[in-house]
């Protein structure tokens, strides 16, 4: 179907007076509760997907995409006014957006993130448009095998990558294939892990286990190290730019942009890499080196960008695939599940009308954005002082309240202190949280596909690398999971200068960069935190 | 007997590794309990992935108990209300876990508002604030609200409890 006729449908639907209206609920909520201190995207998507329930799916789909880009922009508010990131991704932006804002230049700096991320949002979501459908077109062809492979390598990528321990990366995962197992087998109705409890049978509630990793087991942990003093948030005035930041903001809008999308379309993609990678490029780009380290606009402008058209690259796989690759973007598939649609590429055929709906709204929501966060932002920068005991108990209460009403069912809140309990343990032993809720979500998946695939074969293991696609993505998968020794011989023949991290040989900047933000360093080089998406 | 204690101190962490060996010996009883005759259909059958799974999982314990042991550490996360220089503070988490406790319990015996307005107050009074008058109308007017509005806004009801006609 033509992409752009399909688009003009979905703004259609889209714009119809009440589907407009969630829209702009969700941006406001999203907002809001992404700015809240401890609250990233992927815990506001979970927190706030019960409130969807009674939506028809086409305008909760609306309103997930308004709260998708709003929770992302609310952490870059955040990121600058306190200079303490919620999310890994945002760590960049607070490292020349505090700095702007206690020279007293707050309002140029989220002048810059917001109109910067709705430049990039705005074009990664026409890439999106174009992007997906020859996506979908290339993943028809995919059989079983193939589908087997990418989603090996999609799990592999996000727990070997990212994060700074990749035994811990394994653990994680681990535990959340195991809690995926939970439940009645598909295909022979076995009963697995549920200990003879019928109300297991069903398996663990997505809602429940997102909700509990990330929101109870993230109010638990602040809880244990509260700050005795909360930090001071700078006060803040009507965000705008002069003539000389629009002419210093541009060029690392667009240089973001091109960073951001294509890594957040990759398995492994994150916002992490980019937005360093834009930083380290402005700064090496910029006339104003000097200013660098003491709030340089382009050090704001390029990142926010790359987080934002990162943002959008994620929906790329995870539409035309059915492939999630961050955290947010996990909790967006149990929703989408939760409604009976599946995505990947039959999504397109089966439920056209909606998915451009979504894309359409993602356009809507990044100028509603615009348009409703540069006047209200000193009203969110008031929500930074909101007093932490009623922030965490109110996590707590949303929490508890979203996973009750799933179901109506006291046990499932059990299953919610028990999981929550897992996450305190987590974040205190530094076992990131992003590979146990992928297991949680893609497990049983790629379950299905495999069996698929050894019963097309007739159980011949041959039947793996039956597909030319699947061999490619094995050998990708070999070499992420033999990267350090690689790494190693690299070293050995040329000593490099203190090489750290992720995947990228010449990356050399994420633990210098994270070392001079002074709060929360350690996320720079330990993203997997949960809110690892962009 | 008290150099096995030196050596555990600090290493916490082992918790995590026996957790993860406990996990995956669980799920490999579990999935060698399963009963199924080979069929034609699914040769892979519903046992294989657990056994990887438990497998995984015990290699993982393995790998992290030598990495413990060797003085391996993970790193506590941050965040923006986190203060990792002073140790945990069980002072806060017991309350905490005991108003969440407290709501499992009374929920469908009491109903959502007297049970959700425990869980706040509790919280709130958990994490340190002592306005106690104030914290206990805010939570009050929290349940009520969530109530009406899940029961109006999106049909959802949540339980009315000992207040079942009243509200």
């Amino acid at each position: 179907m033509d992409v752009w006729s399909s688009l003009m449908d979905g703004f259609a639907t889209a714009l119809t007076p009440m589907n407009f209206l969630y829209a702009v609920i969700g941006v406001l909520l999203g907002t809001a509760v992404g700015v809240l201190p401890g609250l990233g995207p992927a815990m506001t998507v979970a927190l706030l997907l019960p409130v969807t329930y009674a939506l028809e799916p086409t305008s909760a789909f609306i309103m997930f995409a308004g709260i998708y880009y709003g929770g992302m922009y609310g952490g870059s508010t955040t990121s600058i006014l306190l200079n303490t990131p919620g999310e890994s991704s945002s760590v960049v932006t607070a490292i020349e957006g505090n700095k702007m804002a206690k020279a007293g230049r707050a309002a140029q700096a989220l002048a810059t993130a917001a109109i910067g991320s709705f430049v990039a949002g705005t074009i990664g979501t026409a890439l999106l448009a174009v992007c997906a459908p020859i996506v979908v077109q290339f993943a028809v062809s995919l059989g079983a095998p193939s589908y087997f492979a990418i989603m090996v390598l999609a799990l592999l990528a996000v727990t070997a990558v990212l994060g700074s321990s990749r035994l811990r990366g394994f653990a994680s995962l681990a535990l959340g294939l195991a809690i995926g197992l939970v439940g009645i087998d598909s295909v022979t109705g076995q009963r697995r892990l549920t200990f003879g409890q019928p109300l297991l049978a069903d398996g663990l509630d997505i809602v429940v286990v997102a909700v509990a990793i990330f929101a109870v087991g993230e109010a638990l942990w602040v809880a244990a190290h509260l700050r005795r003093t909360p930090l001071h948030a700078i006060p803040v005035g009507q965000p705008w730019m002069g003539k000389s930041d629009w002419k210093r903001s541009w060029k690392p809008w667009l240089r973001g942009t091109a960073f951001g999308f294509p890594f957040g379309a990759l398995p492994a993609g994150g916002a992490e890499i980019p937005t360093f990678l834009s930083y380290v490029t402005e700064k090496r780009l910029s006339k104003h080196p000097e200013e660098f380290g003491k709030g340089a606009i382009e050090g704001v402008a390029g990142p926010e960008a790359a987080n934002n058209a990162a943002a959008a690259g994620t929906l790329t796989p995870m539409l035309a695939l059915g492939l999630p690759t961050n955290a947010t973007a996990a909790v967006m598939l149990a929703a989408f599940t939760s409604y009976g649609i599946q995505p990947g590429p039959q999504l397109f055929s089966s439920q056209g009308p909606l998915v451009w709906a979504l894309i359409a709204s993602l356009f809507i929501g990044n100028l509603l954005l615009l348009l409703i966060n540069l006047p209200l932002a000193p009203m969110w920068a008031k929500l930074l002082q909101l007093p932490r005991p009623y922030l965490y108990a109110g996590i707590l209460f949303f929490a508890t309240l979203g996973a009750y009403s799933v179901n109506l069912q006291a046990f499932d809140l059990v299953l919610l202190l028990v999981l929550g309990t897992l996450g305190f343990m987590m974040r205190r032993f530094g076992l990131p949280v992003l590979p146990l809720i992928l297991g949680v979500i893609l497990g049983p998946r790629i379950e299905g596909q495999l069996r698929k695939t050894l019963q097309l074969s007739a159980g011949d293991p041959a039947g793996l690398f039956s597909e030319p696609i699947a061999v490619v993505v094995y050998i990708i998968v070999g070499l992420i999971l033999l990267w350090p020794l690689l790494f190693k011989l690299f070293r050995r023949t040329r000593p490099a200068p203190k090489t750290a991290v992720p995947a990228n040989s010449g990356a050399t900047v994420p633990r210098e960069v994270g070392g001079s933000v002074s709060h929360g360093s350690h996320r720079a080089d330990g993203p997997a935190d949960g809110d690892g998406d962009g | 007997m008290s150099s096995l204690i030196s050596g555990l101190k600090g290493r916490a962490e082992l918790g995590v590794a026996l957790l993860l060996g406990a996990a995956g010996v669980l799920v490999f009883l579990d999935a060698n309990r399963l009963v199924t005759p080979y069929s034609q259909s699914d040769p892979v059958g519903p046992k294989t992935v657990p056994y990887i799974v438990a497998g995984l999982l015990l290699v993982c314990a393995v790998l992290l108990a030598v990495n413990v042991i060797r003085g391996g550490q993970g790193e506590a996360e941050g965040g923006e209300d986190v203060d990792l220089t002073h140790p945990a503070d069980w002072k806060t988490i017991l309350p905490l876990a005991g108003a969440f406790i407290l709501n499992i319990l009374l929920i469908d015996w009491a109903g959502w508002v007297i049970s959700g307005t425990v869980l706040f107050w509790g919280s709130v009074l958990a994490l340190g604030s002592r306005h106690y008058i104030r914290d206990g109308l805010i939570s009050v007017a929290l349940s009520l609200l969530t109530f009406y509005g899940f029961y109006l806004g999106l049909g959802i009801a949540l339980p009315a409890g000992l207040l079942e006609g009243i509200l």
